[in-house]
Formats: structure tokens, sequence, C-alpha cells
């Protein structure tokens, strides 16, 4: 079972979030299939969330083919996302601390170096 | 249950030459829980109490559930309303107010209210004066929820409390919310409760609505769009702009796209809800409008 928390501030919608928590405890190997996500009324009565926002949570984990509910009993992973991924993060944050250090060394300031990050983020996720 | 809970058309409240609600018209779906935001005095408790059949409106209707508020007894179960400050009996004990909600209510569930009791640990031998804010407000909601209600309106719940308390009372909320089929309205001027708890939105500012809806569908369609000066002048159809700020170099937008389709202009950005609803409060009154409070730190 995970704990799900909400961060007001973050910009990003409150179900996103818990899509989000859940899916990063795939990755990370916290969560795996069979297991069971909390109920609603659990998620609500700890976070004090919205129900619907929970479901519409859950709704879009489905969709993603993460999870399957089972009526009567709740909501259960039925797919990871750890394994190959996982691997994959080992090598991929090597060559990020390599590019963050030539980024540095270019004299690029932390502030410059997200806001590099997020517009290239930004400008390729809007390219087809 | 496709009754809308609240239904206004041209609702009006005047108190001699003042307006307090001006001209709204909303259509509030059912299985909701309504955030109502504005400043004081933006008419976000005359709209309440109209609602809760308080009072009369000047001109204009409202509807809920389907019904006159506060028609009748049948009318006045199905819907419960917590007032501002959370008033209770000081003089009367926990237990005598569960016991006055049990005689008064026709659909009183008194193992709920017991079952609520127990889990916030409220004494029920303690006078009701004696209570800490956030007790009184965990009675009022038991009181509240007890009434097994369709509806339930909230004046200003939270604003009084201290950050644990309102945590803990909001807790409570949406857990009866999970359990039971209940809409709910509740006005805030607290942005990141209104964004925690809540599905839907009423911006209430200068007695007006300044917009209302699914608050997905809103921030979705809420833009922020920074470019150079000149280069926004003209915008797609549909796409109206709510604020716009300008220096000689560039031009900042806020933007509600009403299209329902995906704005597709270089430099739109999402905007958060808070600022969302901030912009539309600084248009509503002009540059000199108070802020909001924000989330107590």
């Amino acid at each position: 079972m995970i704990d799900f928390h909400l961060e007001p501030r973050s910009g990003v919608a409150p179900y996103m979030q818990l899509v989000h928590q859940v899916q990063q405890a795939l990755r990370l190997g916290m969560l795996t299939v069979g297991d069971q996500l909390p109920t609603v009324k659990q998620v609500v009565a700890k976070v004090a969330i919205n129900p619907n926002t929970v479901l519409k949570a859950y709704r879009e984990l489905e969709r993603q083919g993460l999870v399957a509910p089972k009526p009567g009993r709740g909501t259960f992973v039925t797919a990871t996302l750890a394994g190959d991924d996982l691997d994959a993060h080992a090598a991929l944050r090597a060559g990020l601390d390599q590019w963050i250090a030539r980024a540095r060394a270019a004299g690029l300031a932390d502030d410059a170096i997200r806001a590099l990050f997020d517009t290239t983020m930004r400008r390729t996720a809007q390219e087809p | 249950m496709n009754t809308p809970v609240i239904a206004t058309n041209a609702l009006t409240k005047r108190y001699g030459p003042h307006a307090a609600l001006t001209d709204v018209t909303l259509d509030i779906p059912a299985g909701r829980i309504v955030g109502l935001v504005g400043p004081n005095g933006a008419g976000k408790s005359t709209l309440l109490a109209l609602a809760a059949g308080l009072i009369r409106p000047t001109s204009g209707t409202v509807e809920v559930l389907g019904n006159r508020p506060a028609a009748d007894a049948e009318q006045l179960a199905r819907v419960g309303f917590v007032a501002q400050d959370t008033p209770v009996y000081a003089q009367l004990t926990v237990a005598d107010h569960l016991k006055l909600g049990e005689k008064l209510n026709p659909r009183w569930d008194p193992g709920l209210a017991e079952e609520r009791l127990r889990q916030t640990g409220l004494d029920p031998a303690k006078k009701a004066g004696r209570l800490s804010g956030g007790q009184r407000a965990q009675l009022a909601l038991t009181l509240a929820a007890a009434k097994r209600p369709e509806l339930l309106i909230f004046d200003e719940p939270v604003a009084a409390l201290d950050p644990l308390a309102r945590r803990s009372f909001l807790q409570s909320l949406m857990e009866f919310v999970a359990d039971m089929d209940v809409s709910v309205v509740l006005s805030s001027h607290l942005i990141a409760d209104v964004e925690r708890v809540c599905d839907h939105l009423v911006i209430l500012a200068e007695s007006r609505v300044q917009v209302a809806g699914e608050i997905d569908d809103l921030t979705a369609a809420h833009h922020r769009i920074v470019g150079p000066r000149g280069s926004l002048d003209e915008l797609p159809a549909g796409v109206q702009v709510i604020a716009a700020e300008h220096t000689p170099r560039q031009s900042t937008l806020v933007v509600h796209d009403t299209t329902g389709g995906r704005l597709d202009l270089p430099g739109a950005e999402p905007i958060g809800l808070e600022d969302m609803v901030l912009t539309y409060l600084h248009r509503a009154e002009g540059p000199a409008a108070p802020i909001l409070q924000e989330t107590a730190r």
C-alpha cells in the first residue's frame, strides 16, 4: 500500500499528482502487480481531497493500463513500470550529470540551467 | 440526480441602495463539491443564505434540488446549512445537541452521529461553549451530516480554524462525502483548500459571478500568454482577454479560451488556479483590489 500527498502550489492538477505518485511508485518498485491501491475513502480521509479527484486519478491509471478495479474489492495494480526503465535511469542520470557539469562550466547558474531544461522540454513536447 | 443542486436565474438581492448580489445565473450540477470564492463583501454569504432559504431574493429565482429553498419541512430536511463561525448553543452539551438534532430532523441518523463523535473524539458531556473552534466545526459537521441531507452548505467553514483543525475538518468532510451521496457547496477564501477539495468553482466579486465551471475545465481553458509588444493584438475568435499588462517591449495576457479546443498560440502557458482566481478578482475590482488571503503558512 502506498500513501498519497498533495503539493498545492505545484501547478499540477491534484488528480495528476496522484497519477504521478502511482507511476513513480511503479517505477521504483514500491508497487508491483497484484498490489492494492488505497480505497477512495482511505485516500480522502488521509489527504483531505475530493473523492471525485481520486476516482478520476484511478480512471486515468486504468486508461493507461496500469491498474484495474475488482468490483467490491478495490483497485489493483496490473502492470509495472520498473525493469528496463529502471536500468535506463542510471545511464540517463550519468548523462545528465555530465551535461549539468558542462552547463556549469559554461558559466550557467542553476536557475538558467533549469530554465533551459524546462523550455526545451516544453518545445520538444509540442513538436509532433 | 440530474436536477441541479442550485439553479438561479437573474438572482438579485438588494439591501436598500446596496446590491449584495446582482443578476446571478448559475447551474450547479449534483454530486459536486463546489467552492464559492471571492473577497469579503462579494456576496458569498448572501448567495448561500438565499439557497438555504434564510432570506428571499429581491428579484430573480433560486431553486435548490428542484424546489424553492426552505419551502416545507421536507425541503428543509434535504439541505444541511452551517452558517459562518459554526454557531452552537454554548450552554448545551455535545450530547444535548445530538438529542436536539434527533428531535428536529425526520431523517436523523443516530448511528452516524455517534460514530462521528467517536471518530472525532468529542466528549458528549462537554458544553459546546467550551469546545475549541475545530471541535465546534466538527460538531456542526456531525449535526449537518446526521440529518442525511442531499446538499450540504457551509459558509466559510474553516476560516477561523488553525491549519491543523482545518485539515482535520476537511478530512472529515471528504470522508463523509465519500460515504454518502451528497453534494456540497462551501465558501472559502483559501484557494489552496478549494483546489484540494472542490471540483467545481464559482468566482464571485462585486456582487456578480465572474466565472463558474468545473475546475479542471477552467484551468485547462485559461492561459497566460507572454509575447513581444504588439504581437498579441489579434487573438482567435472565442479567446477572451481577462487581463492585459504591457511594458514598452512585452505584453502579458491572461485569456479564457471559450472554444473548448486547444489554444495554439506561441508563448501560451497554463495558469494555476490561484492566479486564475486572482486575475478575475483584480478585473472585477480594479487595480486596487485587495489581495486574497493565501493559505496559512
